[in-house]
């Protein structure tokens, strides 16, 4: 368990790119989040201060004259609202009111930054301590020169508010200090903050784009325009198997406004067949038809237009396929073993009693609300690329190897987005851009409609698990997890995640099939459907077991105690924590008549969670009405907006574990548009009561890890109100199920 | 093609597209009005609320056809700076997360609430239902939306 770290700490020189004064007036102060991982590309400080162009960092404070502070924000913002956060604790640091600074988003930066992305719930985790380092190591040069200034110790300078104080109680304001600041050196160690004394960090901040937002400024890349810009609509195979053969675009070139018909694919398909990238995998093996035109609409009329042949190239998949397949798996003898202690199959023979469940879950298109797009400008001296993608750097990388060109020719801005819940780790989009810049010398924009984005998508592949456990003399001594999934398995530490280190005779197996379907991670991979399994599964065998649900999982927990293994990164007394607040402030056990509770607690992304789910019958019909959410994510960097995260990852896994349902026919998704394609919407919508645990350990992330657990706690919800317990998603994929309920008994 | 004749936020406005353009593409790659978002194409979604005559439509299924001499209001043209007591509303309640959908939102919101100034949890919910957020922030949507009303009565 990592605690803050308020000590002083030495400051590498190297990782600080120095300070500069603008011609404009002010202090720069260029940083390097995550010189942890990456000190050896960081150069020193340019030596002509007056002539560093601050465009050449893309994340840093700017101090004006007039005390107005600039910050740079370096990551993606796709939602998650580290665009307010993490500028919070550099804020925080440097000491200035939150309402003298103005966020701005950075650009990708290749050379000076690493994980400049947004995925897997790890922004705030990573850049907390060098955020924190970067502005207080900017506020300590500010009272250094203000202590130079009046001749005395910057021990004896006090700083507040971004006005630097002296004994005799004399003041000076940063706007003041900067020119000098930028004339000192950067100081080796720097003392941080005590979280008690923090003004920022831990108080609600709105949205920094709020106003923007509400007021429909230009801000995501669907918005953006360059002059002379063509927009482009991409025509790809309508089934996964599928190649194009050939194309008459006579009818497309014939529909107004359009001004050109291309075929594409070949300077991407090249990229394939390199094998040691395989993060270019997801690109299409097809070549593609692009209809460009002078406006949007007319590019999708032309596309609507064209005539072209497709030809089978490998087999086209049927959802009954993949569930004979993935079965298949399961009952197989494929698998590769990615845990296992002691005996399982011992603990199993020996057992008083075994439970085996299997779960099932079908794909899952992302539906970002704003469609895959993005902007490409290729010209002979430089690559200039705009719009929304989580993974910038791998983009810009890729872009640059597809053409033949130096990434350092890459100039890539990166714009708010429009959701990403995964979709846009691929950069698919950001390659058919450029390969269409490329070939027709223009700046041209891809937008994908809704049938594009869902029907040509990066899909949360189809998942089957199976749980086994063992009791015996009324203990759970073996659990055997097996999980068979499409394309690839269950990675990282998930395999070592709660109940791991609380069963003696424990092991997790894993099995796949190569799919010519396109899947990848889709927000909380694999633990977005395996929480629901595997607390559905402990909820049955406490029921098998005839012991209280809660108590089963606080006794596994105190097993897992004091254990000394390293892969074990869940937190036995923090989950309990987590857990005993839960049963408080949901009135677990104490509901009124006709309220029905579910419970799950679960640990993934670094933070702890539990959450109860309450269930009343209306009409015949189970309804989610209300979710107590518990979380333990460290201290809480913005409640204002933590809370909106954990509400919409509660939501958003209710909303796809009852009603997100995506099959093959023929290669082809059997939805392709919201017609056919259900998401939660506001009547479904259950009120969300949120509590954080109080504590200074270093804060995780949020953007994911309540979503997993929601799922889990409707399910045991629902079977306290029904008496049924299900074993697929989406709950609600026969309504009729739930309908017949038998009378409903108190589970 | 062809060339109409209307008033986008209170101002005439004479533009040339093709007549079964849907006004959401007029609007954002000829008028440069970008805050009406796309998002389905097929009025599932609500992204591309607009007010027709002041009543909510859906600007991806309205053919410019359909409008000639009619009168649009867009976000861009809601409030002069932000001030209408359902932006307001959105600004105080901190609604959104990543912000997509928030335009269409408010468009629904300020349409229904002229409609019915006082609504009811349930009449909140039933007019904001066709519009989706996929990051689910309809917790602070129905918050806003009712103390929007709040702020008007």
């Amino acid at each position: 368990m990592s605690t803050t770290e308020n000590k002083t700490i030495a400051f590498n020189r190297r990782s600080f790119l120095k300070t500069s004064s603008l011609a404009s007036g002010g202090l720069l102060i260029g940083f390097n989040l995550f010189q942890a991982c990456k000190p050896e590309v960081v150069k020193e400080a340019a030596v002509d201060l007056a002539k560093l162009d601050y465009k050449d960092f893309n994340a840093f404070i700017k101090i004006a004259k007039n005390g107005a502070v600039t910050i740079f924000s370096p990551n993606p913002e796709i939602g998650q609202g580290v665009k307010t956060s993490m500028p919070m604790i550099i804020a925080e640091e440097l000491e200035v009111p939150w309402e003298m600074v103005h966020v701005e988003q950075g650009i990708l930066d290749t050379e000076h930054y690493t994980r400049q992305l947004a995925g897997g719930s790890q922004s705030i985790r990573h850049g907390w301590d060098a955020l924190r380092q970067t502005g207080a190591t900017a506020r300590q040069m500010l009272v250094n020169a203000a202590a130079a200034q009046w001749g005395v110790e910057a021990s004896e300078c006090t700083v507040k508010e971004g006005v630097v104080t002296n004994a005799k109680g004399e003041t000076i304001g940063y706007g003041d200090l900067v020119e000098a600041a930028a004339q000192l050196e950067v100081p080796e160690e720097v003392t941080l903050k005590e979280p008690k004394d923090y003004t920022i960090i831990g108080t609600d901040r709105v949205n920094v784009d709020i106003d923007e937002i509400v007021t429909g400024k230009p801000m995501f890349g669907l918005d953006y325009k360059a002059d002379g810009m063509v927009y482009a609509s991409v025509l790809r195979p309508p089934a996964f198997g599928q190649k194009l053969d050939s194309f008459d675009a006579t009818e497309a070139k014939a529909v107004p406004g359009v001004i050109d018909v291309i075929r594409i694919g070949e300077k991407a398909n090249a990229l394939l067949n390199q094998e040691a990238k395989n993060w270019t995998a997801i690109l299409s093996s097809s070549d593609k038809v692009v209809v460009v035109a002078e406006d949007t609409w007319s590019a999708i009329k032309g596309k609507k237009a064209l005539k072209t042949t497709w030809i089978d190239d490998s087999p086209l998949e049927s959802t009954e396929m993949q569930d004979e397949k993935l079965m298949g798996l399961l009952n197989g003898k494929t698998f590769t073993n990615l845990r296992k202690d002691g005996d399982v199959q011992k603990a199993f023979a020996q057992a008083d009693k075994v439970l085996e469940r299997t779960y099932e879950s079908p794909f899952l298109p992302h539906n970002c609300m704003e469609p895959m797009n993005f902007f490409a400008n290729v010209t002979a001296d430089k690559i200039h690329l705009v719009g929304p993608v989580q993974t910038p750097e791998f983009a810009a990388m890729g872009v640059a190897d597809m053409l033949g060109r130096d990434v350092k020719e890459v100039h890539l801005e990166m714009t708010r987005m429009g959701g990403g819940f995964g979709r846009r780790l691929y950069g698919d989009f950001v390659y058919e851009a450029a390969e269409i810049s490329n070939a027709l010398k223009k700046p041209v924009k891809v937008v994908s409609t809704r049938e594009d984005d869902m029907t040509t998508g990066v899909y949360r592949p189809a998942i089957k698990y199976r749980i086994k456990a063992s009791v015996k003399d009324g203990a759970i001594t073996g659990y055997h997890l097996k999980e068979a999934a499409i394309n690839s398995n269950m990675y990282g530490l998930i395999p070592n995640f709660f109940p791991a280190a609380a069963i003696d005779n424990y092991q997790v197996d894993v099995a796949n099939y190569s799919s010519n379907i396109t899947t990848g991670a889709w927000r909380a991979p694999y633990t977005n459907f395996l929480a629901y399994a595997e607390q559905s599964f402990f909820d049955e065998l406490a029921e098998m077991m005839e012991v209280d649900k809660i108590q089963m999982r606080l006794d596994l927990l105190e097993k897992a105690k004091g254990h000394n293994d390293e892969r074990i990164q869940y937190s036995p007394e923090r989950m309990q924590e987590v857990i005993k607040m839960a049963v408080t402030k949901s009135g677990w056990g104490k509901q009124p008549e006709g309220v029905y509770q579910g419970f799950v607690s679960y640990y993934c992304h670094n933070s702890h969670v539990a959450e109860v789910a309450d269930v009343q019958i209306e009409d015949g019909m189970p309804v989610v009405k209300k979710v107590t959410c518990v979380v333990d994510c460290g201290i809480v960097v913005n409640p204002l907006g933590a809370k909106n995260q954990v509400e919409g990852g509660v939501i958003d896994g209710i909303g796809h574990s009852m009603y997100g349902d995506f099959g093959f026919e023929g290669g082809k998704p059997t939805a392709m548009n919201y017609d056919r394609y259900r998401l939660i919407r506001m009547k479904e919508v259950p009120e969300v009561e949120t509590h954080f645990i109080q504590n200074e350990l270093s804060p995780t992330g949020l953007g994911e890890p309540t979503l997993p657990p929601a799922g889990g706690a409707v399910a045991n919800a629902l079977k306290a109100a029904t008496g049924k317990r299900i074993y697929k998603q989406p709950f609600m994929e026969d309504p009729g199920f739930w309908k017949t309920a038998e009378k409903p008994i108190l589970g | 093609m062809p060339t109409y004749q209307l008033k986008v936020n209170g101002k005439e406005t004479t533009v040339e597209a093709s007549e079964d353009s849907p006004v959401l593409w007029v609007l954002r790659d000829h008028l440069d009005l970008v805050g009406t978002k796309f998002g389905c194409g097929i009025a599932q979604c609500g992204a591309c609320t607009i007010h027709l005559d002041g009543s909510a439509v859906r600007s991806c299924s309205l053919t410019m056809a359909s409008v000639e001499g009619k009168s649009i209001t867009t976000i861009e043209g809601l409030s002069e700076d932000g001030s209408h007591p359902v932006q307001e509303a959105w600004k105080e309640v901190d609604v959104p997360q990543c912000g997509y959908c928030q335009a269409g939102q408010i468009m629904t919101a300020s349409a229904f609430l002229e409609q019915n100034p006082n609504p009811s949890s349930e009449e909140i919910k039933t007019a904001m239902h066709g519009n989706i957020c996929r990051c689910a922030s309809y917790t602070r949507i129905h918050k806003a939306v009712a103390k929007a009303a709040e702020n008007m009565g």
